[in-house]
């Protein structure tokens, strides 16, 4: 038992554009950064159709494997304007979302092992009383194969966590999708 | 020895609650999967994005038209701690809410009340180092929406907070006490009902000021860090 228990969650409802999108917050690194890349999909409810009010929040390393946070005492460098922190609504119409940020470097598990690169994310949206969580992992990553935290999702439902090379501009381009329900969802973690 | 936070309890919402109709949905139906948290989830943006951001918390005054909003005044105030009963500083706090008719200038609320050029409804402010924050603001009014015949949403302030980590964030809705639509509200409801309270702010006579603001108090408990950390045993 704890002292106090914790404030409950509440869906963060329709109207949360004003309170939580500040534009550009979906470009995370600079147009020269190395290792740029775009990831890009839909969020997609029960019914395949497109959840057009989302919230996508990411959160990674640095391209080195930093994370830019007091907890990160490793010896890997900061990049100068790199957060790692992204957000996005998703698109009105289409349920669309995509970001422009860096490929993150590994990091380590609890027990010390390196874990593939991957970024998490949180999901939100009108009709969730709370938050979702899952990771982009990268398909044509061969680390994906000795992940430890992949390791534990039934190797059948991996390829949900999987951002696939998809045709794009000048910037490396990955599709992730994220599916409500079905038996092709997405993992979602417990945290 | 590894930092980790303790489980987001059973006193949140179930992802699936009928009564709310679009989480049938929106619901993940698979059982999440359990992960042993690592340095991705012990770390989170907050703070990070502490750094970078410029306090906003007088949303009576932040339309910046140089008017007024119209409405009861209203100061919102409390303290982030964890379960632990330890205090959550420089954290971000993110406001937004409807306008004293019930109306958000969100461009799909399509509820005839009212907007208040003077008012925008969104707010921003950090905790301080024992972490304490405050809201100026006025008082949401009630609003109609869809869920069923005569559903009305009770006033209420929506809060989104980061915390020390990505396991820590909380998206929620503090509401105002003694509101009789709180027991028709099925998202007020989706809440077990022993943790329902900790949503309602109290009215505090020692928080309202003078001939100015009425004063409400309001808490909020993140989830805190494991309290046993697993060290080396001498064999």
């Amino acid at each position: 038992m704890t002292a106090r228990g914790q404030t409950p969650s509440q869906t963060v409802g329709p109207f949360f554009h004003d309170g939580l999108v500040r534009e550009g917050e979906n470009v995370l690194s600079r147009p020269d950064a190395e290792g740029r890349i775009r990831i890009e999909g839909v969020v997609l409810d029960g019914d395949r159709n497109p959840i057009e009010d989302a919230l996508i929040e990411i959160w990674q390393a640095n391209g080195h494997g930093r994370y830019r946070h007091p907890s990160d005492v490793r010896d890997v460098p900061l990049v100068d304007g790199f957060t790692g922190f992204g957000r996005t609504p998703t698109d009105p119409a289409t349920g669309g979302y995509w970001f422009e940020t860096v490929k993150p470097g590994p990091v380590p598990d609890a027990e010390g092992e390196m874990q593939a690169p991957h970024i998490s994310v949180i999901v939100s949206a009108r009709g969730m009383l709370k938050h979702s969580f899952t990771r982009i992992y990268f398909a044509d990553d061969d680390a994906i194969a000795s992940d430890p935290v992949l390791a534990t999702v039934p190797e059948a439902r991996r390829s949900t966590l999987l951002a696939t090379p998809a045709a794009g501009g000048s910037v490396r381009t990955y599709r992730f999708d994220i599916r409500f329900g079905g038996s092709d969802e997405t993992v979602f973690f417990d945290v | 020895m590894h930092e980790s936070y303790l489980p987001r309890d059973d006193d949140h919402p179930p992802f699936l609650y009928a009564d709310y109709r679009s989480t049938v949905k929106r619901s993940p139906e698979m059982s999440p999967v359990a992960i042993v948290q690592t340095l991705s989830e012990v770390t989170g943006p907050g703070p990070a994005v502490s750094e970078l951001t410029t306090e906003d918390a007088d949303l009576t005054t932040n339309a910046g038209t140089g008017g007024e909003a119209i409405g009861e005044r209203i100061i919102v105030t409390g303290r982030v701690i964890d379960e632990n009963e330890e205090p959550v500083p420089d954290t971000i706090i993110e406001v937004w809410q409807a306008n004293s008719a019930g109306r958000y200038i969100h461009q799909r609320d399509d509820h005839p009340a009212p907007l208040d050029p003077n008012f925008i409804g969104v707010g921003i402010t950090k905790t301080g180092p024992d972490g304490e924050y405050r809201f100026t603001s006025i008082r949401p009014g009630a609003y109609p929406w869809k869920n069923h015949p005569n559903a009305w949403r009770p006033p209420h302030i929506h809060f989104s907070l980061m915390g020390p980590a990505l396991a820590t964030r909380l998206i929620t809705q503090m509401y105002f006490p003694g509101d009789p639509l709180h027991a028709l509200d099925p998202i007020f409801n989706s809440v077990p009902a022993p943790a329902r309270e900790r949503l309602v702010a109290e009215y505090d006579h020692d928080v309202t000021i003078e001939n100015w603001a009425l004063g409400y108090r309001w808490d909020i408990v993140l989830r805190g860090k494991s309290a046993t950390p697993f060290e080396e045993v001498a064999p």
